[in-house]
Parts: structure tokens; C-alpha cells; sequence
């Protein structure tokens, strides 16, 4: 007995230090980060000739860029910046002249509601195609799922956007080629999913967004479902006599997807950050629209904090994914430690 | 091995680099036990199905909330540009100062034709040659809030837009002295005469001063501001519209003003315009097509026949004021970028001559402006110089050009770096890859400097070094008249402490010109007037300063519900409007 | 330890082209028919990016073979097409088949150089890692993981934005060349240098590596003899499956408006260019260029499927 206790305890202290571990090493990744992005972007253009006109006299120009402190020391700009972003105070955007952290608050549930319906697609999409693929290896419509599948891939994602403006807009003229369509509000949040402008706005922004993570969910599926049919476990249910259905359905896609889920919540952040060409193509208004014309106007404080924004995410869920697996599974703990 | 299997499927497959990352989480999925996953599905299910059944739930019931329809006078406006501030000192730019004409009120204003008429001044007089005004304001005027429009308004106003932080120092000569006679008379003494003060007033819009003292906003909001202040976020004037809601970079609700001085004889019945900044061309003009907006500016010169194709929207065109141009560094010993070493070829008029006769405008006009463009012989546009059509264009003579070259010692030509904007005038760039081509066919070998306008205005302006050897760029006289670019583009920019040249990138000049210039701002008769600025621009043509190129054409699209009176400033002003 | 070996050497998933099951001689006869195709449309497309000089009508990218008043013709089929312009001309009188000649050259060689220097730069991280581990070893895996916080295209618009101010603000055409394979190499790193340092790892505690340390030979002689020769097969495989995400994120960075400039386009600049013409029915500019980059993109994928499979003879 007192031995079975202490290696509880020790089991309980180690996973403690190995949360604790693994998120100061997210917080020294959010740092790197963060002085990476700032000392990157604090020399990417001059902000104050986006904020006078032509025929500003030169002084009037010093002025402003002496009151924007771009003629401070970088170190002291880098200092107000991160001592400011803590507060969660990422300083007023240079084009709109609005506090960054509410321009991104306010575009978040454009790029969130598009992540979200990309994931949605991909996910259902993809495990169907990946089981019918599986299961009916050799048929027409799996060879068409993979050479979908090998298109998703291959092609650039804002050609899947270009070409499909080009059929359901410009040729066909049933979807719209830009933006949210009507959205509703929900206190903070706007939504597109209640109207039916907002509806047909999101499917090809979905589409083009999902398409990679379609194609790999599908072929993640057919391969663990291959995989799997190929096992003692199933052959000993099918030596059972279990039905096929129960066995395809209830053991052979349940152990698929564990996996699968794992990927689509890693890939969320990939989304959300690869959501920057599709919101470019379609002119979505989230955040990485926001991002690409920060780019296009030396917008500093929105690039910083977009930048930070996307590390964080990715840092997040990964951390939550740790975590997870070693309360999950204790024997993973060792494998963990490891560097990856 | 499984593991190796589901590693497989993610190596190489990824477009970042995360794959190898993505593979070790999945090889930590796979060693899970069959027990433990087929335990945590049924309650993923559970909470997915419970999840779509919430999300059913709330689309019933928000959907009945959507079905707003838009007023039968409801406008919705799409601009390239956003509005950014609201403060009407802050940003001297088109799109803002239009926005802003359409709720604040200077004491003159421009009609149809850009005729200058009276504003909140129901007449001027101008004294001893420019010397003294008198300006007789209109009575029964009241701002949004219902204050009362005074002559202490106009002398809160002038001082507010000369101070610190103002970006339209220009618009009242500093030496100004504003004093009220009475209630609704100002006077305007100035130490030396300026007939043309007045020309840019209709911009300088009248605020309240009582509002903005009790608003903390007396100052100006400059461009640079970290907080906005109130006058940035709101607005009281004395037009024809009022903003009601304002979201920078995002929507813009402006709403009739029903106690406008002028209601009873007021042309629009627009009750209200909602304005959503578009900044992709082909989002602008969908919107357009698809009736979601009724006017959008500007239209891509490319969707103009597609639009005018379409059932329900038609293009409005007319020529801009806006002068497009090409200009050389006259200035420097050695230009920047080129391979002449130890002289400056563009100070040989001879070359400058050939760079002009090297410009097929005729092709650029009908291939890249689409024809929608009016090749200019003078820095100015005809609308604001009746004497234009006086003016030609030498030929384009590719041949006769080479044979400058050649007579200037360049028989094999040169190369020189161009720098030009991307996205700040109708096919700016498409207009320099033109003359890129045009170009190389006399020898000359343009070492391409194109870029969006942020990078490009930080480097050819007075505040970045005047940082070029060849340029584009277009202007609008601010003022209406030549005299603007007389003073501003083609003046010497040799006195430091003047400001006269300012926007003269390449530093042409000419002593003559700058007299005749200085003579035509008090000239009060306007033929002799007319007859100087002749001179002037003779001057300049003759020294090859500048290569006009064209006045670009205004674009806007319009649904065909929706008439609008289309300003050659590029202004859209709502209180002409009409829509169906 | 073995599996371990194969997890960092793994490469593609056994797609359906991968998948050369045993029993299936049918599928694996027109998997093989699909690689033949590929492998000679990857060719043609080498080729014609080789002689892009000698066959295409026109030199693009001098501005003095351009005649403005060439624009906007429609391909040699349609009724208003004109010789020598097969597939059309751009808004500059540019024409499309020799741009797209030209383009292509672009495309392969940011690509190749690219690719070749992300090898290179991963090889010897990982290498570095793996061999003297400790501090170095964290270091290396820790900026690995600070890098994998962002895609690839972040990361290049990035580089883009710090060498355009590092530089002055414009960049000549041969220093955008040049960016854009920086930015290519420090976006597609990691993956060698994990697949080399686990390599490393694994051959670090063999037997004969101890045996050969025991006779004195010097440790680094030891791992270029017996650790590269085993990771340079998944090194290729990787190269080839990178040579295609590497060409589309050119295509990626140019459409984004961070490439190639206007003057010396590459396939993603005409479709950024061809994209504005969408709507205004000048569909050519942007379909072509669009064609040639897909079919490009997907010939080398599949020859990457089927170089993986010829290097990993255990798979099937």
C-alpha cells in the first residue's frame, strides 16, 4: 500500500511539473514570438505617410512621427508595446484609428464562422469519402474521391477560390464572389449562419478553406480504416459473427476517429491562419483580410497583434492537446518528455 | 506498424511545416487503447448532436429578426477608400472631404459645375485688391444639436483649423485676421492681398463652437492621434445630412437632417445613406451588379462595359480634374539610379523632349485607360483653364526621339529607375508598364520601380528625400486654379524656407515662371490673369518639364434606381441624389 | 528503436497511388500508366521552362517586344485572335504562352533553389541536433518548433516585408529572387532537420557506431558514412513533395502581391493580374497561367507518390 501511494504521488508531482514545463515553454514560444513580429514589423514601412496627405509640409510630418514615438529607441518601443499587449492593449491602428484588440474582436466571428464551416465540411466530407473509399476500395466513385482528393492537394488554394468564383459567380451567377452576405447579431458576435445571404456567402469560402484538410482527413480515414479491418481486433468480432455494418460502423470508423478529431483540432489553427489567401480571394472581412491590408499599409499594431494572435491560438491548442494526452494515457508521459 | 501508417499520411503533405509535428500527436493517438476511444465517442456524439439541435433553435429564431428591408430612400454607398476620421480638419483628402460636405458646411460652396457659389455665407465682398473681406453669413442656420450658426463659429472655426495638429493649414492664409462685425458679419483683413482666398472655403467646413467646447474638442484631432477624440467619432454640422452611426474601416449610417436651412428647396429624398468601404475592385463592382449597393466609386475601368451591360446598374464617366504626369530629377548632379555616372542627363532638355515624343499617349489612352481618358498638353485640366484647347501635344515621334538621344550624346540611350504607385491612380501601374515599353523602344532601359502608394509617397515626397529620378504622379489644384500648380508643382523648390515647390518631386525650375506666378495670385483682372497663366504654362512646355499625360476618368457606377450629379473633383455629394 | 527509425523517415501516406497493394495488378497498372503521364508532363514542363527562350515567340520580360497596342487579344481560336498569339496577350500586349514559358522558368528555378537550400540548411541543423544534442540539440528544436507556430506563407510575407525595408523598400527582380527562395528554404526546414536528427539518434546508439568509436574513428566521420547514405532516400522523397509546395507558394506569395513584379511576372503574378480581368470576360489572362500551374503542381506530386514507393520498397 505505501508503496502504490507514493508512486501515485510521484505520478501526480511529475505530470505537474511536465504541465508546468510544457506551458512556460508556450509562454517563452509567445515571446519569441512576440519580439520577432514586433522588431520585424517596427521597420516594414513608414506609418506616418499613411496618415497625412501629399501635400503635408515636412514638419507637420515630424511631428506626427514623433508623437507616434517611431523615433523613440527600438528597445523602448519594443518595451511599450509588450508592457501595453499584457494589458491586452495592442495600441490603435494606424488606418482606422481604432484600438487593435476591438478591430480584432470585431472581425474574429467572420474568420471564426468560416474556420468552423471549413472544419465542418472538411470533417464530414472527408470521413465519408475516407469510409466509402475504404470500404469499396476498387469502385468508380473512390478512384473519383482520390483524384479529388489529389486536386485538393495540388491545386493552390486561391486557385480553388478563382476558379470557383468563376463557375457560381461569373458563369453561373448563383453564389456570391465576396463578402458575408446579411449577418445577424448576437451581442457581440455577427453571424452569417441565420440568414440565407449569409448561408450561400459561406459555401465556397468554406469549400476552398477545407478542401486541404478534406483530402486529409480522407486519407488519414482510409488508411486507419484499412488499417484497422486488417486487425486481430476486428477479425476476432468478425469471428464472432458480428454484422459487417456493426463491425465497419461501430468498431472499425469508432477507432478511425479519435485520430481524425486529434487533426481537425490541430488543424483549426492552420485554418484560421491559412484563412489570410481565402479571405484575400473572397474578400471575407475577418481577421486575415484585416492582416493582408495591415501588410499592404504598414498597419503596425495590427500586424503585431495579429502575429501574436496566431501564435497563441496554435500555442493554446497545442498545449490543451498535451495536457489531454497525458491525463488521458499516463504510459505517454515519458514519450512526451522527449523532445518531439 | 500503425504507427507508421498514420505518419505517412501527413509527411510532405502539408503546406507548412507543421507536418512532422501533426505526425507525433497522431503517433500518440494511435498508441491509445481501443477501450479508452470507443468510451469518449458516444459522448462526442452526444454533444455534436446536442450542439446542431441548439444552432437549429437559434437560426428559428433569428430568422424572422432578418428580414429587415431597406427604406424606400435608403442609399448604400461603396468607396475604395474608408472614411477614417470624422474630425473635418483631420485628413485633407477627396473621399474624407466628400463624405464630410455631405454633414458640415463651408461658408462657400461648389455647385454641379464646380462654380463657386454662396454657403454658409450668403454673400462676399472682396476689398482693396484682396486686402480686407466681408462676409455676410446666413441667417436662421442651426447646427444638428439645434445651436444657433453665428459669426463666432466662423472665428472658432478659423482659429481651429490653423492650429496645431490641423491638416489643413493651407485652407486660411496664417496671417489672417478673422473679426466679427456682428453676429452674421466677418471681416477678413490680411497684411497683403489674396484674391483667391476664398477658392478653397468650400472645404473648410464651419463647426460649432459651443458643441466643441463642451466636447473637450477645440483642438483639432491631428492624423496622429492615439485616442480619437469626439470630434473624431462624431459630428455637428450645419448640412444636409447627419451621421448617426459610425464604425471606421467598417459602416457609416448617415441620416436626412430635417431642420437643413435649405430643406424646403433640397433636390435629394435620400432618408438615409448606409456607406461600406469595398477596397478589391471586382468585390466593388459584384456588389454593384448583385444590387446590394446603388453607388460604388470608383468602377475598374475594365468592368465599365459590364456594368453598362447589365439590367439593373450603368456607369457614370466624365473626365477628372486630376492631371496624371511624368517628371524627371532636374536637380541632382547624378541621378540616383541610372548608369550615366557624373551627370545628369534630364538636365538636357534635349533628352527630356525625347522622353516626351518617346510617349504614345493615343495607345495608352485607347489600350490601357480604355479610352476613358483625356491626354492633356498642360499640367492643368481644361475645366479650370479656359484657354486648353489653345494647347497641343508634340507628336509622338519615336524616331524624332531617338535622334535627341543621339544629338544629346545617348545614341544607345540609358538606363534610369521610374518610380511609380500601384494603387493610387486609375491603372497607375498599367500607365508605367506602358511607358516602360514605349521607352525601351528608343533605348532607353527603365529599371522598374513600382510599388503601392505607402512605399512609393515615402520616398519621392519632400519628407522622404525627394527620392527619385522618374517619376508619375497626378494632381488636383486643391484651389480650383492653375495658380496652385504653378505654386505647388512647377515652382523652384531652391528657398528652403518657402514653401513653394513643395510637391515638386523632380525640382524643375525656372525663374520666370515663378514670376509670372507670384504676379497671377494678385492679379484681379481676370483676362490679363488669364493671359499670364498662358505664359506661364508656355514656359513650361517649352522647357520639357513635365510630360503631362492625361485627365483620368471619374468612374462611378450606379444602379440604375439611383441618379446622382457627377462632380469633376470626384466628390460624391448625396444632396443631389435621387433614387427611385 | 527501429519503428522510431521509420516514423522520422516516413513520408507521403499510401494515397491511392501509393497504395500498390499487393494482390491489385489492375490498379497498379494504371497507377503506374498515371505516373508515366506525369513523369512526362513534369518533363515537358522542364523542358519547356529550359527552352523557354528558343521556343516562345516572344521575350516577355523585355519591354521593348511588347506592343500595347497587342493587349487583350483573345487565344488564336477565337474569331478576334491574332498570330502569333495563341493563348491571347495581357494588358500589356504580353503574350500569354511565352509569359506562361517564361513563368515557368521562374517558378522552377525559385522552387529548385529553394528546396535545395532548405535541404541544405536542414540537413545540417538536424545533423548538428542529433550528433551533439544536449544544449544544442533544444536550441535547435526549440526555434524548430517557434517556426512550425506559423505556415509557411506567414513566414514568407515576413520575410518579404523585413527585406523590403532592410533593403530600401523596392526590390530589384534578381533580389526578389532571391527573397523568395529565403523565404522558401526558412519555411520548409524543419522537416529535414527532424527526419535527419531522428535518423542520427537512432544510429547514435548502435552497436557498430559504438564499434567504430572503439577503433577511434572520429564521430562525424561516423555519421556522414552511415547516417546521411540512410536519410538521403526520405531526404529525396521529402525534396519532391517540397519542389511542389514550394512552387505554390511562390504562385501564393506573387498572387498575394509579394513576388515577382509585374515586368518579370511568374505564373502567380498573371493570375494575380489575370484575376483583375475576371469579370470583364478576358478570361485567358488568368486561365492559362492558372492550367500550367495546376498541371504542374499535380505531375510532380505524383511523381513524388510514386518516388516514394520506389524508395520505400517495404511499403508494399
Amino acid at each position: 500500500m505505501p508503496l502504490f501511494k507514493n508512486a501515485d504521488a510521484a505520478r501526480e508531482t511529475a505530470m505537474l511539473a511536465f504541465t508546468i514545463r510544457r506551458a512556460l515553454q508556450a509562454l517563452g514560444v509567445l515571446l519569441a514570438v512576440g519580439i520577432i513580429a514586433f522588431a520585424m514589423f517596427r521597420f516594414a514601412g513608414d506609418p506616418v505617410n499613411q496618415i497625412v496627405s501629399i501635400d503635408t509640409p515636412a514638419a507637420e510630418r515630424e511631428e506626427v512621427r514623433r508623437s507616434l514615438g517611431l523615433d523613440d529607441p527600438v528597445p523602448v518601443q519594443f518595451g511599450r508595446y509588450f508592457l501595453r499587449a499584457a494589458q491586452g492593449n495592442f495600441g490603435i491602428s494606424y488606418q482606422f484609428r481604432q484600438p487593435v484588440a476591438q478591430l480584432l474582436i470585431d472581425r474574429m466571428p467572420a474568420t471564426l464562422e468560416l474556420a468552423f464551416c471549413a472544419t465542418v465540411f472538411a470533417l464530414t466530407f472527408g470521413i465519408l469519402m475516407g469510409v466509402y473509399s475504404a470500404l469499396r476500395r476498387d469502385s468508380l466513385l473512390s478512384k473519383l474521391f482520390q483524384a479529388v482528393s489529389l486536386v485538393g492537394i495540388s491545386l493552390p488554394t486561391f486557385l480553388i477560390g478563382i476558379l470557383l468564383i468563376y463557375l457560381f459567380s461569373v458563369t453561373l451567377g448563383l453564389l456570391p464572389s465576396y463578402g458575408r452576405g446579411d449577418t445577424v447579431r448576437l451581442g457581440w458576435w455577427t453571424s452569417g449562419l441565420f440568414t440565407l445571404s449569409g448561408l450561400k456567402a459561406l459555401i465556397m469560402p468554406s469549400i476552398t478553406l477545407g478542401l486541404f484538410q478534406m483530402t486529409l482527413i480522407m486519407r488519414l480515414v482510409r488508411a486507419e480504416m484499412l488499417e484497422v479491418l486488417r486487425s486481430d481486433y476486428i477479425r476476432f468480432a468478425r469471428a464472432r459473427g458480428l454484422k459487417t455494418r456493426a463491425i465497419h460502423f461501430g468498431h472499425a470508423l469508432k477507432n478511425t476517429l479519435v485520430p481524425v478529431i486529434t487533426i481537425a483540432g490541430l488543424q483549426l489553427g492552420a485554418i484560421i491562419a491559412f484563412a489570410i489567401i481565402t479571405e484575400t480571394v473572397f474578400q471575407w472581412p475577418g481577421m486575415g483580410l484585416l492582416f493582408v491590408q495591415a501588410v499592404q499599409n504598414v498597419d503596425i499594431p495590427i500586424m503585431a497583434a495579429y502575429l501574436l494572435l496566431v501564435a497563441a491560438i496554435f500555442v493554446t491548442i497545442n498545449l490543451i492537446v498535451d495536457i489531454l494526452y497525458t491525463v488521458v494515457d499516463p504510459r505517454l508521459r515519458s514519450t512526451l518528455r522527449q523532445p518531439v | 506498424m500503425p504507427l507508421d501508417r498514420g505518419l505517412r499520411a501527413f509527411y510532405g503533405t502539408r503546406p507548412e511545416g507543421e507536418a512532422a509535428f501533426l505526425a507525433s500527436k497522431i503517433a500518440v493517438s494511435r498508441n491509445k487503447s481501443p477501450a479508452s476511444q470507443s468510451r469518449g465517442l458516444p459522448a462526442e456524439n452526444d454533444r455534436m448532436l446536442k450542439r446542431s439541435l441548439l444552432l437549429a433553435a437559434t437560426a428559428a429564431a433569428f430568422l424572422s429578426a432578418t428580414a429587415l428591408g431597406a427604406g424606400a430612400a435608403t442609399v448604400r454607398y461603396a468607396n475604395q477608400g474608408d472614411l477614417k476620421s470624422l474630425d473635418p480638419y483631420t485628413l485633407n483628402e477627396t473621399t474624407t472631404n466628400a463624405h464630410l460636405g455631405n454633414v458640415y458646411e463651408g461658408l462657400t460652396s461648389r455647385g454641379k459645375d464646380l462654380a463657386i457659389g454662396p454657403g454658409l455665407a450668403e454673400r462676399w465682398e472682396m476689398l482693396e485688391g484682396g486686402k480686407r473681406w466681408m462676409f455676410y453669413l446666413r441667417k436662421g442656420v442651426k447646427f444638428h444639436n439645434g445651436n444657433d450658426f453665428t459669426a463666432d463659429d466662423v472665428l472658432f472655426s478659423a482659429d481651429r483649423v490653423r492650429a496645431q495638429g490641423s491638416n489643413f493649414l493651407t485652407r486660411v492664409p496664417k496671417d489672417a485676421k478673422f473679426t466679427k462685425v456682428d453676429d452674421y458679419t466677418v471681416e477678413v483683413t490680411l497684411p497683403t492681398p489674396n484674391p483667391i482666398m476664398h477658392y478653397q472655403w468650400d472645404t473648410w467646413y464651419i463647426m460649432d463652437k459651443e458643441w466643441a467646447e463642451q466636447n473637450n474638442a477645440t483642438a483639432p484631432t491631428p492624423a496622429s492621434a492615439q485616442t480619437p477624440g469626439h470630434a473624431a467619432l462624431n459630428t455637428n454640422g450645419t448640412g444636409p445630412f447627419r451621421i448617426e452611426s459610425h464604425q471606421p474601416g467598417v459602416r457609416t449610417v448617415f441620416k436626412a437632417n430635417p431642420t437643413w436651412w435649405n430643406d424646403a428647396k433640397k433636390e435629394h429624398n435620400i432618408t438615409e445613406v448606409i456607406f461600406t468601404p469595398i477596397g478589391n475592385d471586382a468585390t466593388r463592382v459584384a456588389a454593384l451588379l448583385s444590387g446590394e449597393v446603388d453607388i460604388i466609386e470608383p468602377v475598374p475601368i475594365q468592368d465599365i462595359a459590364r456594368i453598362n451591360a447589365s439590367p439593373n446598374a450603368r456607369t457614370l464617366t466624365g473626365p477628372e480634374v486630376r492631371t496624371i504626369f511624368l517628371s524627371f530629377d532636374q536637380v541632382r548632379d547624378e541621378l540616383l539610379s541610372s548608369n550615366v555616372k557624373g551627370k545628369n542627363p534630364f538636365k538636357d532638355k534635349r533628352v527630356r523632349e525625347a522622353f516626351y515624343k518617346a510617349i504614345d499617349i493615343e495607345t495608352i489612352k485607347s489600350r490601357v485607360m480604355r479610352n476613358l481618358a483625356t491626354p492633356s498638353a498642360l499640367m492643368i485640366a481644361p475645366e479650370f483653364f479656359p484657354l486648353s484647347k489653345e494647347f497641343t501635344r508634340p507628336k509622338y515621334d519615336p524616331d524624332g526621339a531617338k535622334k535627341l538621344l543621339a544629338e544629346a550624346g545617348y545614341p544607345n540611350g540609358f538606363e534610369v529607375g521610374m518610380n511609380c504607385p500601384t494603387d493610387r491612380y486609375v491603372n497607375d501601374g498599367e500607365i508605367c508598364q506602358a511607358a516602360v515599353g514605349m521607352l525601351a523602344r528608343v533605348g532607353i532601359k527603365i529599371n522598374p520601380i513600382f510599388e503601392p502608394k505607402a512605399q512609393y509617397f515615402a520616398k519621392v515626397l519632400k519628407a522622404g528625400g525627394y527620392q527619385t529620378s522618374f517619376y508619375l504622379l497626378g494632381w488636383t489644384p486643391g484651389t480650383g486654379d492653375p495658380h496652385n500648380v504653378l505654386y505647388d508643382i512647377m515652382g523652384c523648390r531652391d528657398n528652403p524656407q518657402s514653401t513653394r515647390g513643395e510637391s515638386n518631386l523632380g525640382g524643375y525650375c525656372n525663374k520666370k515662371l515663378d514670376e509670372l506666378t507670384d504676379k497671377i495670385l494678385v492679379e484681379a483682372d481676370a483676362s490679363k490673369r488669364t493671359g499670364m497663366i498662358a505664359e506661364a504654362f508656355k514656359i513650361g512646355n517649352e522647357d520639357f518639364g513635365y510630360i503631362p499625360l492625361h485627365q483620368q476618368a471619374l468612374a462611378w457606377g450606379v444602379s440604375k434606381k439611383f441618379s446622382i450629379p457627377q462632380r469633376a473633383d470626384n466628390e460624391i455629394l448625396f444632396y443631389w441624389a435621387r433614387k427611385e | 528503436m527501429a519503428d522510431a527509425r521509420t516514423t522520422t523517415l516516413a513520408a507521403k501516406p499510401p494515397g491511392f497511388l501509393a497504395r500498390a497493394l499487393d494482390s491489385d495488378v489492375w490498379a497498379s497498372f494504371t497507377r503506374s500508366k498515371l505516373t508515366m503521364a506525369a513523369a512526362a508532363v513534369t518533363i515537358l514542363f522542364f523542358a519547356a521552362a529550359l527552352l523557354a527562350g528558343l521556343v516562345s515567340p516572344q521575350d516577355p520580360f523585355n519591354p521593348a517586344e511588347l506592343e500595347l497596342i497587342n493587349s487583350r487579344l483573345p487565344p488564336i481560336w477565337d474569331a478576334e485572335g491574332q498570330r502569333p498569339f495563341m493563348l491571347g496577350t495581357d494588358d500589356q500586349g504580353r503574350d500569354m504562352l511565352s509569359a506562361i514559358l517564361y513563368g515557368l522558368r521562374i517558378s522552377l528555378l525559385v522552387g529548385f533553389m529553394g528546396v535545395a537550400f532548405a535541404a541544405t540548411l536542414g540537413i545540417t541543423l538536424g545533423l548538428l541536433a542529433g550528433y551533439l544534442g544536449g544544449v544544442t540539440d533544444t536550441l535547435i528544436m526549440r526555434i524548430a518548433d517557434v517556426q512550425l507556430t506559423f505556415p509557411a506563407i506567414l513566414i514568407a510575407l515576413l520575410v518579404d516585408g523585413v527585406a523590403k525595408s532592410v533593403l530600401g523598400g523596392h526590390l530589384d527582380p534578381a533580389t526578389t529572387l532571391s527573397v523568395l527562395v529565403f523565404s522558401i528554404g526558412l519555411s520548409f526546414w524543419v522537416q529535414y532537420a527532424r527526419t535527419v536528427r531522428g535518423s542520427v539518434l537512432v544510429e547514435k546508439n548502435k552497436d557498430y557506431v559504438a564499434a567504430a568509436r572503439l577503433i577511434g574513428l572520429p564521430a562525424p566521420v561516423i555519421m556522414a558514412r552511415h547516417v546521411l547514405p540512410n536519410v538521403l532516400g526520405p531526404v529525396l522523397v521529402i525534396a519532391t513533395i517540397n519542389l511542389a509546395l514550394a512552387i505554390i507558394t511562390e504562385a501564393t506569395l506573387s498572387f498575394l502581391g509579394s513576388g515577382m513584379p509585374d515586368t518579370m511576372p511568374s505564373l502567380g503574378t498573371l493570375i494575380r493580374i489575370g484575376n483583375n480581368y475576371l469579370f470583364s470576360g478576358e478570361w485567358w489572362i488568368v486561365a492559362f497561367p492558372g492550367i500550367a500551374l495546376a498541371l504542374l503542381v499535380l505531375a510532380i506530386n505524383l511523381v513524388g507518390d510514386w518516388l516514394r514507393d520506389a524508395l520505400n520498397p517495404r511499403l508494399r
